[in-house]
């Protein structure tokens, strides 16, 4: 696949950069020229990936690296963001996406990452191999209709 | 962290961005302060919020569980639409009050 622009940045797995990943990916967004909302949801859901590959990908440690890749496609519309650690990995990424699920209450963890990741962005996969890593896959296409966001966690 | 006391309740000034770097500094000075100003109302200032994430979701909940079974009350006060959004779908709604302007 051939984009029509592409970014990488690289960072060490500390929370100080969950600002920097998001607002970096939110500058890079601005030549698709989206609106508001759409800069909000896709930062919403960079910030979620990147929390969950420090926290539970690299439990805590800070020597770890996390990767950002975007990618804008041909029509400027839509965005792919890849989040990638070489962190433990997940064990059962089906109940990993359960929201509410979390193994960390004891940091009160609300389990809503990857239901908020799901919410605000188009698509979004998931592909971890334990002791591994994890990557996050997601897509966004901006300046369509707006979606109405109908989901609850009564519905799951 | 930014707060006021007033009898028992504590007023929480939420930063900016409340993200798992910044609420790690919240919940650690919130809990200290309800434990020893003995509060039972904690109210979420959002006021000067522009961004939250699902960490700010476990900030809230964490609180509640503190101070729920001293029957006591968690309110947010001064959100915008999008901290709304985030609220609603998040369904901590079910746990707190949203105080909006012109409601009482």
């Amino acid at each position: 696949m051939e984009y029509f622009n592409e970014m990488e940045v690289v960072f060490d797995s500390r929370s100080e950069n969950e600002g920097f990943a998001r607002v970096a990916v939110a500058a890079f967004m601005t030549q698709m020229d989206p609106v508001l909302e759409e800069v909000a949801d896709v930062k919403t859901a960079v910030s979620e990936a990147v929390t969950n590959s420090i926290i539970h990908g690299y439990e805590g440690r800070t020597s770890g690296k996390i990767t950002v890749w975007c990618g804008i496609e041909k029509d400027r519309k839509t965005i792919l963001v890849t989040v990638k650690d070489q962190g433990v990995g997940i064990e059962n990424v089906e109940q990993a996406m359960e929201p509410l699920y979390t193994t960390r209450p004891d940091m009160d963890r609300s389990g809503m990452g990857f239901a908020f990741m799901e919410a605000f962005m188009d698509e979004v996969q998931v592909e971890s191999v334990p002791g591994k890593g994890t990557t996050v896959w997601m897509k966004k296409t901006t300046g369509g209709e707006k979606k109405e966001a109908v989901w609850t966690t009564q519905s799951h | 962290m930014q707060y006021q006391i007033k009898e028992n309740c504590l007023t929480i000034f939420l930063p900016a961005e409340v993200d798992h770097h910044n609420a790690e500094e919240i919940k650690r000075e919130a809990d200290k302060v309800i434990e020893e100003q003995h509060i039972k109302y904690v109210i979420f200032d959002f006021g000067r919020t522009n961004f939250m994430d699902s960490s700010g979701i476990g900030v809230i909940m964490g609180r509640y569980r503190h101070i729920f079974l001293l029957g006591g009350e968690v309110w947010a006060i001064h959100t915008s639409e999008r901290m709304r959004q985030i609220l609603n779908m998040s369904g901590v709604t079910k746990i707190i009050q949203i105080y909006e302007e012109g409601m009482m």
